[in-house]
């Protein structure tokens, strides 16, 4: 052992870890506004043709042009995480890529509804009549949760693997396909990720709008641009708590020493305490607040409950860097906490004055939910992947075989932060080029390829 | 099954070279239409023609990755790895190409429009071109099944390039003769003979190369070409015969046949691609049975077609029936 190979597949392994967690983290984004913002311009669409809504039929065909280039965005940094698979994890693939593709084959179909029908509805403003073209609508949203919910089944069998039998040498000699897709982990990581989504395209469009009411704007084109994104997002969030406490504590359960470091269990205990923030350095975690006994109190609903530390497992099956993943786990906890407080704020106004809270600081916590919320995204896509580590495959496959032998990641690295980082700002610049002609006015202006002088078009 | 599943990735991967590939072709004619002024009405008709279009085309991608890499894992970890270098450039390719095309459309200035426009274009040449690379040095036995072949010769070799460039033409001439129709529907005679005469121009191309193609086969390819001169010779005549009725129709000014035979031309050659590179995923290391997954897995795979044919195929059917009706014109 120790040869040169060896030292040449691990000196790929953070690369790769980095390309992956950055364009799937990028991804993740753009996804979630793919899977949650056709609802919410559905609903914008059915109260501008129900009521007869000017207003609301202007930011649901805005929205449609807003989504047109997030959804291509988003289908060609997908595109790349299908390539990735192979290109920086064959050893994934060749081993269980007959169990892992199952659940994006099936997301396939339903990528490839919600492209057709994406493509009516933003195509179809002008042509198609009113309630027709609303319905077109419609199988993108079914398709944008239905891809969701089996892509995200994919993940969570890395998670908990299950529903095959190997031979000795690890080769898979039969699959269960409905077994793989419906794992241990798909039940509360499925619908924390389609909530997620919600959550995210919600407060980030919502957002959007808080800004221009800052910014004095204060019409019934903002307030209902603000309102109806808010409210998703506002309901979905206390499913969400609910989600995600189940899942903390599933997880406690399917992977202990992932919920270990997320809460720095160091030996398995009962009456486990519960810190809030802090840094753990050589077996002592400084600054954050200790709560005695809450972490048990939280797992099994009483002080005595055992809950497993990560002296159970050899430092080598243990995830890296618990502060890390105790940090982002708190992170997207409080954040979600206080996402909470903020939908629940404008339902007490509502209730009370159907109006929104008068402060200036309703609009300003609004302003910065959105980035929260893609905050907290990023962070909870942190704890499930690191958390694993040093596993891809849950106890079967350490991510150190999964990884190519092929050189010189670290350039493709490089590329990749490079281009994404332009094609982020690429795009913000985009959509805010087109808000601007929007409130310039030349709300039809017609979309034409570079080049042309006005003139010269057939 | 595991024929039957080779059979669905191969439709997969002929319904990505003639729609995904019209796309690409179209970014190709959009690359080569010249100043802002004189390319304005070419460019103008491109875009209308592949905006609505082009992200269902472009699944039919992730379709061929999605059944591979689950119906023939192994198959998949060895390109991978062997191909990490022209898949990659691909990949980057894919960004740039849809992600240019999409902000260009919104973006504010002239100036940025061009260089979103820029990057559309060109990537819709070179992703083409390395996915061909890749088809090349497949086809000639390059990828060995364990993943080990050479990271830079196995793509970077006559061979495998000339199947790249094939395929640039191939995405050319098919965009060509579908923007014949596309510039019919908007009226333009004189698009119409624009179209026309690079159709012809990339047909011939595209069908000197497959010949070209042909010959450094019989050297570099052994297993390929004798399967191409053997048991898939018939979809070899077809496609000569459809390319050069296309060109014929071309030449007579038939756009309506033209069309129908440049796809026929197109399907013949991957098919007889797949026939001849028979029983072998990747020649001549590892079989489609020896490389296939477990039953049940292909069962899903199965499954997974007949939910497509029945779900997306209506579906597809209806979005190009509005798309060539004009009901969706921005």
């Amino acid at each position: 052992m120790g040869s040169p190979s060896l030292l040449a597949v691990s000196s790929q392994l953070l690369p790769a870890r980095e390309q992956m967690a950055f364009t799937l983290g990028f991804h993740i984004v753009l996804a979630s506004m793919g899977v949650a913002f056709p609802a919410i311009t559905l609903l914008a669409n059915y109260r501008g043709l129900r009521r007869g809504d000017e207003t609301a039929l202007t930011l649901a065909q805005r929205w449609s042009k807003v989504m047109a280039v997030l959804f291509a965005v988003g289908a060609v940094t997908g595109t790349v995480l299908s390539f990735e698979f192979g290109l920086l994890w064959p050893g994934l693939m060749k081993r269980y890529g007959e169990m892992f593709g199952i659940g994006f084959a099936i997301e396939g179909l339903f990528f490839f509804t919600e492209a057709i029908f994406i493509a009516i509805y933003i195509y179809g403003w002008k042509r198609l009549r009113p309630w027709p073209h609303f319905w077109t609508g419609v199988p993108a949203v079914i398709a944008g949760i239905g891809g969701a919910l089996s892509v995200v089944s994919a993940n969570s069998w890395l998670n908990q693997p299950a529903g095959f039998k190997a031979a000795a040498d690890g080769h898979v000699i039969s699959v269960q396909p409905l077994d793989v897709i419906f794992n241990r982990a798909t039940p509360y990581e499925v619908p924390h990720m389609v909530l997620a989504a919600y959550m995210v395209a919600g407060f980030l469009i919502a957002s959007v709008y808080a800004v221009g009411m800052l910014r004095g704007r204060h019409d019934r084109y903002h307030r209902l641009g603000f309102l109806i994104p808010f409210t998703v997002a506002a309901i979905a969030t206390p499913l969400q708590l609910f989600v995600g406490d189940t899942a903390a504590r599933a997880i406690a359960k399917d992977q202990p020493v992932k919920f270990a470091a997320m809460e720095y269990v160091q030996s398995t205990q009962t009456h486990a305490p519960e810190y809030l923030g802090g840094i753990y350095h050589n077996g002592k975690v400084t600054g954050g607040i200790r709560i005695p006994g809450l972490d048990s109190l939280l797992v099994g609903f009483s002080t005595d409950t055992k809950v497993t530390g990560w002296n159970s497992v050899a430092p080598k099956d243990r995830p890296p860097s618990p502060t890390l993943l105790h940090l982002a786990f708190d992170a997207m906890v409080g954040i979600g906490s206080l996402l909470l407080l903020l939908g629940a704020w404008l339902a007490f106004s509502w209730w009370r004055r159907r109006e929104l809270p008068r402060t200036i600081w309703f609009l300003r916590a609004a302003a910065v939910a959105g980035v929260g919320a893609v905050v907290a995204l990023e962070c909870g896509w942190i704890v499930t992947e690191v958390g694993r580590q040093p596993w891809t495959v849950y106890r079967l496959l350490r991510t150190e075989n999964a990884v190519t032998g092929a050189t010189g990641i670290w350039f493709s690295l490089a590329v990749v932060l490079v281009l994404y980082t332009a094609l982020g700002v690429a795009t913000v610049i985009a959509l805010r080029a087109m808000a601007r002609r929007w409130r310039e006015g030349d709300a039809e202006d017609d979309e034409v390829p570079y080049g042309p002088p006005a003139g010269a078009l057939p | 099954m595991s024929t039957v599943v080779a059979v669905e990735l191969w439709l997969g991967v002929t319904l990505y070279a003639v729609l995904g590939g019209a796309d690409f072709g179209a970014g190709f004619w959009d690359l080569v239409a010249g100043g802002a002024e004189r390319g304005a009405r070419p460019r103008a008709l491109i875009d209308r023609a592949i905006s609505p279009v082009w992200e269902a085309n472009h699944v039919w991608l992730i379709f061929i990755l999605v059944v591979l890499w689950t119906g023939f894992p192994a198959a998949f970890a060895a390109i991978g790895s062997t191909l990490f270098v022209p898949l990659a450039l691909a990949a980057l390719g894919i960004v740039l190409r849809g992600s240019g095309f999409a902000l260009r459309h919104v973006a504010g200035s002239l100036g940025v429009r061009r260089v979103l426009g820029a990057a559309f274009a060109l990537s819709s040449v070179l992703t083409p071109l390395f996915m061909g690379t890749v088809v090349g040095a497949v086809a000639s036995g390059r990828v060995p099944a364990n993943g080990s072949g050479d990271r830079l010769t196995s793509w970077c070799n006559g061979m495998s390039l000339l199947v790249g460039v094939l395929s640039v033409a191939t995405c050319a001439y098919v965009a060509a003769t579908f923007l014949i129709a596309d510039a019919r529907r908007a009226g333009d005679a004189e698009l119409e003979r624009y179209f026309r005469r690079r159709a012809i121009g990339a047909a011939v191309v595209a069908g000197a190369l497959a010949a070209a193609g042909l010959v450094v086969l019989h050297d570099d390819a052994r297993y390929v070409y004798h399967g191409l001169t053997s048991g898939a010779l018939g979809l070899v005549i077809v496609s000569a015969v459809c390319g050069a009725g296309a060109v014929a129709m071309l030449l007579r000014g038939d756009a309506v046949w033209a069309r129908p035979l440049a796809v026929g031309a197109v399907v013949a050659v991957v098919w007889g691609w797949g026939v001849a590179q028979r029983p072998y995923l990747l020649p001549t290391s590892l079989k489609i049975d020896a490389g296939a997954a477990p039953h049940a897995t292909l069962v899903a795979l199965v499954i997974v077609l007949g939910v497509a044919v029945l779900v997306i195929g209506p579906a597809m059917a209806l979005l190009f029936t509005l798309h060539q009706r004009s009901v969706l014109d921005d």
